[in-house]
């Protein structure tokens, strides 16, 4: 039995974050849950997929975050508790059906959950989707603890169908993977299917009907702010003169910085826990009760621009500062030690932070970057495009393990912004420059937004290679299946759309489908696509080594070693492939046994047939 | 009971984010606060791997540079790297194991002798320094992934928690497959036994 299953109230568990969000959504009768992946928010469907193979739960992987928030919306509309689960730049694609979500409004309770990530552990920006709540008019809690994901995911539902809206739960990375002690509430039975009321005049967004409803949003707004005014994580404690105001995971900072600093009774604490619409009495009241405030939240100066305008409303001038105050900047994530140094200046308490062991005398330290696997595809198929293409060419790359193509010695990326922006933004360099184009896209990728930039590509006749990088699975995020994957391989029983006909349904003419292992094949392939007058597509079709451990698919080739006689250290292999099972020992190149998946690729590179298989 | 912060760090693979789940776990069972934090990025694919452990009175899920009470590196050069986690009086306890990542092979960087590195270790802090030869032990153990045994082993065998070695064990052998359980308790106690 899954673990989140665990029917024993009262029960303290060691939970990681999005666990607790997990079991808060069944705790709430959770019937229903639709995603994309994205780090952070991963091990939340991740949790899903196991528990939907023993329950009647549903769960899918969608085929992105605007798919899975209108899968989600029809179900819900049915009056089924539903979650939908995406990172911060996930809500961007789901931007669309959200803004008019709102009007339209839910049965079921639904809870969105959105992960930023401060510091862009994992991410191509960083920015603060506290501005989705204000943009949507959607109710945003954020949690500050593990207990907290939990209870307050349990209260978002009841919230959710109460106001007749989606409720966003707002966290960041750094509390999506803490792990702390959470107590278990009871697991309630699950309503599996609903019904659907006809309801076109609220239901359907033609403009007469979406000027009602949008009025109907804003009177659900004043709802909200009742509630948001009586909300149990909307806290104010103790009774100094001294006013913090902090949300999410800086509250942590914050109550440890006052303990450290010994003034706990100097400060009254105003903790934010439903962040849209603020709960403006409660802050009022906060206000008049302090005669300086400092406000401690990541990223943007979201509360502290709200904070400043609900004083002058109420003539109310004593300082409040946030952004610019010690090390509080909107950048990156907050720490313990650069909140407790924040509010000590602030206040004027005399501290004196702990001393750092001297770090200036290091020798230099070799880099440990991430690096694609021993027997990654990607490898093979970047080292060959390199050889048809070579370094001038440009590489619009995609999001996915293939983006680790920008390090050296691949260097094969030059152009990055968001999902599926590799397709697209290859039309543009196909018509801005003289410069062959290749860009790379993964197949899950290819699913969530590669295809509509592929039909433009196709429709203006632009001129350029695309080489989708189909390795069988999500793999960055943790092998997730999506419609490319052959499913039965995970135990699932999902149809499987392939690639190759997709493309040639969007009228590519061109269309290469090569085995990167095989390396010559694999070359002439590309040769010919680059020679193509118009669109190509080159799809590389080679399994994750990892995923094809995890699925049992993985056949072990014969194990590769250097025959030392033979090599005269060209160095091609480490070089040009930098496969992590080579390594240099007394000026020889090496192959780790252990490492070595046996794909061949270092031994169809070397210019002496000096790595041979291991007899 | 007096906050503790440990760090832990290591490269993907070495299994160090259980080990510090493993001692959330073990803090919860003995009623001791704890909130653990990991940074896993892009473990799988060789990266740098660091976790923390909190406990007691205390929220902050992350440990800010100088203030580690422990720092766990469970390879050398790691541990040096994160050593700006330490002030002069942190517990510093090492694998002594090296693991080159592959820059260094393409030539991007030497890896500096592990002697010169405990070295610079031993000078910046002024508790004696635990420092072992991990991998040799897990290996001695039947099971050269039970790295991290060892180095759970030399925490609690350092007395720099307050969590016992009785308990630690009870908590490892709840969550280790059987095939395992023999070799990781050894681990576990070679470590202990290199703390001393």
């Amino acid at each position: 039995m899954h673990k989140l299953l665990t029917d024993a109230p009262g029960k303290k568990m060691l939970l990681l974050g999005n666990e607790a969000i997990a079991r808060g959504a069944l705790e709430a009768g959770l019937s229903f849950a639709t995603c994309y992946p994205g780090t952070p928010s991963s091990e939340i469907p991740e949790q899903f997929l196991h528990i939907s193979q023993e329950t009647d739960l549903y769960f899918e992987y969608s085929t992105n975050e605007k798919v899975a928030l209108e899968v989600g919306a029809g179900a819900a509309a049915c009056g089924l508790r539903t979650m939908v689960t995406m990172k911060h730049v996930g809500l961007n694609v789901a931007a669309d059906p959200l803004m008019t979500l709102a009007y339209v409004g839910v049965k079921g309770g639904m809870v969105i959950v959105n992960a930023d990530d401060p510091s862009l552990f994992s991410s191509q920006n960083e920015q603060d989707n506290r501005y989705y709540a204000r943009l949507s008019g959607l109710p945003m809690l954020e949690p500050t603890t593990v207990q907290e994901m939990k209870d307050a995911t349990v209260a978002a539902f009841d919230l959710s169908e109460e106001l007749g809206l989606p409720v966003i739960l707002r966290t960041t990375t750094r509390l999506n993977h803490i792990r702390g002690g959470v107590e278990l509430g009871k697991l309630p039975p699950r309503k599996t299917k609903g019904t659907f009321k006809k309801d076109p005049f609220n239901l359907v967004t033609v403009p007469a009907v979406s000027r009602k409803l949008h009025q109907v949003l804003l009177e659900k707004y004043d709802r909200a702010l009742e509630k948001s005014e009586q909300w149990p994580y909307n806290q104010l404690t103790g009774k100094g003169k001294w006013g913090i105001v902090a949300n999410g995971v800086s509250v942590n900072y914050v109550r440890d910085a006052v303990v450290d600093l010994g003034i706990a009774d100097k400060v009254t604490l105003l903790k934010l826990g439903f962040s849209w619409p603020l709960p403006k009495a409660l802050m009022t009241r906060f206000l008049k009760q302090v005669d300086k405030v400092l406000v401690v939240e990541e990223l943007e100066p979201i509360m502290e621009n709200e904070l400043k305008a609900l004083a002058q409303e109420n003539g109310i001038t004593i300082p409040i500062k946030g952004k610019g105050v010690g090390g509080l900047s909107r950048l990156f994530e907050y720490d313990p030690g650069l909140v407790r140094k924040s509010v000590a200046e602030y206040f004027g308490i005399d501290y004196k932070a702990p001393a750092m062991v001297e770090m200036s005398d290091l020798p230099p330290l070799p880099g440990r970057p991430p690096n694609l696997c021993a027997g990654c595809p990607h490898r093979a198929t970047f080292y060959a495009v390199k050889q048809v293409f070579g370094n001038e060419a440009v590489y619009p790359t995609d999001i996915g393990c293939y983006t680790l193509g920008v390090l050296p010695p691949i260097s094969m990326a030059d152009y990055l912004i968001c999902m599926g922006s590799s397709v697209s933004s290859g039309c543009g360099f196909a018509e801005g420059t003289d410069q062959k184009t290749v860009s790379f896209i993964g197949d899950s990728t290819f699913f969530h937004s590669g295809i509509t930039g592929l039909v433009n590509a196709v429709h203006n006749n632009h001129k350029f290679t695309l080489v989708i990088l189909d390795n069988g699975t999500t793999a960055m995020t943790g092998h997730q299946p999506h419609p490319g994957v052959q499913a039965n391989l995970m135990g699932l029983d999902r149809t499987r759309v392939s690639i190759e006909n997709v493309v040639r349904g969007c009228g590519v003419q061109d269309v290469h489908v090569v085995k990167p292992f095989k390396i010559k094949k694999t070359i002439e392939a590309l040769q010919a696509a680059r020679d193509y007058d118009g669109l190509s597509v080159v799809i590389s079709d080679e399994f994750c080594p990892l995923f094809a451990k995890a699925t049992k698919q993985f056949k072990r080739g014969k194990v590769f070693t250097v025959n030392q006689e033979k090599c005269k250290n060209h160095r091609d292999c480490i070089n040009k492939l930098a496969c992590p099972a080579m390594f240099v020992e007394e000026e020889k190149v090496r192959i780790d046994e252990n490492m070595c998946i046996g794909c061949s690729v270092c031994a169809q590179v070397c210019p002496e047939n000096a790595i041979v298989p291991v007899k | 009971m007096e906050t503790k912060r440990l760090v832990f760090v290591g490269v993907g693979g070495q299994g160090n984010l259980l080990a510090s789940r493993l001692l959330g776990e073990a803090a919860l069972a003995a009623g001791i606060p704890v909130v653990v934090s990991e940074i896993h990025g892009m473990a799988q694919r060789g990266g740098i791997v660091e976790s923390a452990v909190l406990m007691g009175n205390v929220t902050s899920p992350i440990v800010s540079g100088a203030e580690a009470d422990v720092l766990i590196g469970f390879e050398p050069i790691e541990t040096l790297r994160a050593m700006g986690k330490c002030s002069a009086d942190s517990l510093v306890i090492t694998n002594l194991s090296p693991l080159p990542p592959f820059t260094v092979s393409i030539g991007q960087g030497k890896y500096p002798k592990v002697e010169e590195a405990l070295e610079l270790i031993q000078k910046k802090v002024k508790k004696k320094v635990i420092a072992l030869n991990g991998s040799a032990l897990a290996a001695e153990a039947g099971n050269p992934l039970s790295l991290n045994m060892v180095m759970l082993g030399a925490l609690i065998g350092s007395g720099a928690v307050p969590i016992t070695p009785e308990d630690m064990k009870k908590t490892i052998a709840a969550s280790t497959k059987k095939a395992f359980l023999e070799s990781n308790i050894k681990a576990f106690d070679l470590g202990m036994a290199g703390a001393r």
